[in-house]
């Protein structure tokens, strides 16, 4: 691993992103819509809003990194790109970890803006510390990020890529606590729950909103942390310098 | 020939998707302008990913200036342009070099050199997708240039151009092989055969011939290279 390479690598995803005008906007300006939307589904009970608004800043990092990690890598693994770095002196880190630097900053700026639409016009309730979700809303895109680069070596197509959104993302969706509180799912379910890593940053995210006190927010975010990592070393397996 | 040998394959047998491809290839690339010819689907690309270590190999060994293709020392020392331009579509053509050359440690004064051994400084603020199919294989030709390679590996860098564009590439090539750098070129049109210094003639992963293209008609008895590889296709099996 070369930090130079590292840093070449992310800084062109975020040129890359920047010339996007429509993804940048989506990657910004989508999750709050989506986040006012449900505000106002929920305008007559507000008690429901509290409860799902710190699960949906968890979700949002989450699906869009996956969805669009999971189709820039496979177009790089497609359009010979990747082929061209791996005849140069790039490592298979540098390429990971400059995905995740680029997605993970990009999912700064999302995290801050998501909850500070949240808090600010959506009256969102937190009691924790503002900037803390904007580092678990980080580590939440890198899970997805680090996801992303994992199945886009399962996919052929962009098309098959998105397929994955369903199989991989949404199921999480369900059981993390969005719709019913993980505690009353049926046994196997939560136990199941509980092996699902955007539970844990949703769990964070709860946490946040309803005490001041951050060990167990921190606790939360070394686990979806953990679960990055794992995700990453699954993505280096993928990427071969050899291929048939 | 063995003591200036740039690239040595040995015994190379690739397989893919259960097809042999390469079966034991014994090879030796010089300096100069070396074409690799052959028509589509003989092994050309698999023979040239191989010696720059991204093709996975059965068995042989695979040597490029002196050390394992693809390993760690030799990654920034050889050029490599493949069939597709392999540059991002959506970056200026600068903003790819300059991506590329950081990769390769290269300061910023190799983007303008290459861009204009490529001759494409007046698109340089282009994005890449709105280019002809020509200036794009051509940015793809500029990242190849960009470490100053001493050996420079490009699968079919001239199909689809325009003549013009053609014959200024190939004295490109020539020029860079005057300055040291070995160049190995393949295509499948016959008729780029004579603009080589030293010729490859492949067919179905074996190499038919291997020379000068004057040694190769001679051998054969024919007035040109296409004759010539009927000739030597007809004799059966490598001359």
């Amino acid at each position: 691993m070369t930090p130079r390479v590292t840093l070449a690598i992310a800084a062109r995803v975020l040129t890359q992103l920047r010339r996007d005008h429509r993804t940048l906007a989506m990657l910004l300006v989508l999750p709050c819509l989506l986040q006012a939307l449900l505000w106002w589904v929920f305008k007559g009970s507000p008690l429901v809003f509290d409860r799902i608004g710190p699960a949906l800043l968890a979700i949002f990092p989450f699906f869009v990194m996956f969805l669009v990690t999971s189709v820039t890598t496979l177009r790089e693994r497609s359009s010979g790109t990747l082929e061209r770095l791996f005849t140069m002196p790039m490592g298979r880190l540098d390429f990971l970890l400059g995905y995740a630097l680029a997605f993970g900053a990009v999912a700064a700026v999302q995290a801050s803006v998501a909850a500070g639409v949240a808090i600010g016009l959506l009256d969102l309730d937190i009691r924790g510390a503002a900037w803390l979700l904007v580092v678990v809303g980080v580590a939440d895109a890198v899970l997805g990020t680090a996801l992303g680069l994992f199945v886009s070596a399962f996919a052929r197509t962009e098309f098959q890529a998105v397929q994955f959104l369903p199989a991989i993302v949404v199921p999480q969706i369900l059981l993390c606590g969005l719709l019913v509180p993980r505690e009353r799912l049926p046994q196997v379910l939560e136990f199941v729950a509980d092996l699902l890593p955007l539970s844990y940053a949703v769990d964070a995210m709860e946490h946040l909103a309803t005490s001041t006190r951050s060990g167990e927010v921190w606790r939360d975010v070394a686990v979806v942390a953990g679960f990055a990592l794992v995700a990453l070393a699954l993505g280096a397996a993928t990427l071969r310098r050899r291929t048939d | 020939m063995a003591s200036d040998a740039v690239v040595t394959l040995e015994a190379l047998r690739v397989v893919r998707s259960g097809k042999v491809v390469l079966d034991g290839l014994d090879l030796e690339i010089g300096p100069g302008v070396t074409g690799l010819l052959g028509p589509s689907g003989c092994g050309k690309s698999t023979l040239l990913r191989s010696m720059v270590g991204v093709q996975r190999t059965e068995a042989g060994t695979v040597t490029v200036l002196g050390v394992a293709a693809g390993s760690a020392a030799v990654r920034d020392r050889v050029g490599f342009q493949t069939q597709s331009s392999s540059v991002y579509d959506d970056l200026t053509v600068t903003e790819n070099l300059r991506f590329f050359a950081r990769v390769l440690g290269r300061p910023a004064g190799a983007v303008d050199r290459a861009l204009d051994a490529v001759d494409l400084g007046s698109h340089r603020d282009d994005v890449v997708s709105r280019l002809s199919g020509g200036e794009r294989s051509r940015v793809g030709l500029a990242v190849a240039l960009l470490g100053d390679p001493e050996l420079l590996v490009l699968d079919e860098p001239t199909v689809g151009l325009d003549p013009v564009l053609r014959r200024d590439l190939w004295a490109l090539f020539h020029r860079i092989a005057d300055a040291g750098t070995a160049v190995l070129v393949s295509s499948h049109v016959m008729d780029e055969a004579e603009r080589c210094d030293h010729l490859l003639l492949m067919r179905e992963g074996h190499i038919l011939a291997d020379g000068t293209p004057a040694a190769i008609k001679e051998r054969a008895g024919a007035a040109d290279i296409e004759t010539a590889f009927l000739t030597l296709v007809e004799s059966g099996g490598p001359a």
